[in-house]
């Protein structure tokens, strides 16, 4: 991935010692009080991130473990953690939160419900541009919960992430097939194209599963975030399936929902029943962190989701850099 | 029984209540018209309730309305 553009004070200091500093060298920002959900914390956050994924192109892979690095991680997500810790509702309980997961809205009004009934082609493409942030490291971050797990739990969540990296086949890896789906629509499958063009509610859906994945003390909350993420796949992805045919997007775009329809409607029996149930069940502690973990997955997906409608109602792009043809 | 020949390891399979029945994969199912169709999944879920769109398999359609 290449270094992204600058978003405000914080990014380009940070970007600046990335790519001309080494680690132990010259100045980094501090996060001051930066806006928790504003484009300039969120990209940050995002490339101090990425050192944990794939790097970044020109930038000395020991930046990861950086102690000032670290410390300016530290701060951001500080912010972050709090300001959505204030404003996501919780209360009612885990076993309240992972039952609603699995009901039906009367009067869907997401992008999906959007796209399937009267989406056009432009629009479809930028949903995929947004969501390629994810989706070509797809499951990656829950495997960070691997290694915080035991018996049965963490025996179902490694089936699951089996099946997300492919069981065994590289061309069946979910990320591989949302890669065909963008060359199907069109778009540059290159890891990390599209970092300038999304805006900061789209990274912080991605944020936060970075957040929850590399803190053990949150490993609760990242289990509310995956039981949430392949709750919520199926019925979502039909409505994709569907909106994939009527535009004519191409066969691996279809395909790349049609698998999420039947996989994921596997992977939300063994998430919440397996995973979570047999987490907090020697971990009751953990309830408090699993609703925190699905209500703030749901309040940032429902932020980006309302991003993507209003500007496609004004008629405009929902990309920073609309896409070119 | 003491002595008897032993006992056959059994499928295990799971009903999620008003869902859909789990088994482990790979799965072969014989649909009504003779014909076969397969699962490589490690888990497969199988429609119970008889509204998926994709059967033999689940894809949610049995899940319920918020109130």
């Amino acid at each position: 991935m290449r270094p992204p553009q600058p978003r405000g004070e914080i990014s380009a200091a940070l970007i600046g010692a990335l790519t001309t500093t080494s680690p132990g060298e010259g100045p980094l920002p501090a996060a001051g009080a930066a806006d928790p959900y504003g484009d300039d914390l969120q990209l940050a956050l995002y490339l101090c991130y990425e050192l944990h994924y794939r790097g970044v192109a020109g930038v000395s892979d020991d930046w990861e473990w950086d102690p000032r690095l670290l410390r300016l991680r530290g701060e951001l997500e500080k912010l972050f953690l709090t300001a959505l810790r204030a404003d996501v509702p919780t209360g009612a309980g885990a076993a309240a939160a992972l039952e609603e997961l699995v009901l039906e809205p009367r009067d869907g009004r997401g992008v999906s419900h959007f796209l399937c009934g009267s989406g056009e082609l432009w629009q479809l493409r930028e949903y995929a541009a947004h969501r390629s942030l994810y989706q070509l490291k797809e499951a990656d971050p829950h495997a960070w919960m691997i290694p915080r797990l035991t018996g049965r739990a963490k025996a179902a969540l490694v089936a699951v992430e089996y099946d997300e990296f492919g069981a065994g086949r590289a061309e069946r890896v979910h990320a591989r097939l949302f890669a065909d789906l963008m060359r199907d629509l069109g778009l540059d499958d290159t890891y990390g194209r599209y970092l300038d063009a999304a805006p900061a509610s789209t990274l912080a859906t991605v944020n936060l599963m970075s957040l929850f994945g590399l803190h053990r003390a949150l490993r609760g909350a990242l289990a509310g975030h995956f039981a949430t993420v392949e709750s919520l796949s199926p019925p979502a992805s039909r409505r994709l399936v569907r909106a994939m045919e009527r535009l004519d997007a191409g066969p691996a775009a279809v395909r790349f929902y049609a698998e999420h329809v039947e996989a994921d409607a596997v992977h939300e029996q063994l998430v919440r029943h397996d995973v979570v149930g047999d987490l907090l069940r020697r971990e009751p502690g953990l309830a408090g962190d699993v609703e925190f973990g699905i209500a703030a997955t749901r309040r940032l997906d429902e932020r980006f989701e309302a991003d993507l409608l209003a500007a496609w109602q004004a008629r405009r792009s929902s990309l920073l850099i609309p896409l070119t043809d | 029984m003491p002595g008897g020949p032993a006992e056959r390891p059994a499928t295990r399979v799971r009903r999620d209540p008003g869902g859909p029945l789990l088994i482990e994969g790979p799965v072969e199912v014989e649909l009504p018209d003779g014909s076969l169709v397969r699962s490589d999944r490690p888990v497969v879920a199988l429609c119970m309730c008889g509204r998926s769109g994709i059967p033999p398999w689940c894809d949610t359609s049995h899940r319920g309305r918020r109130a």
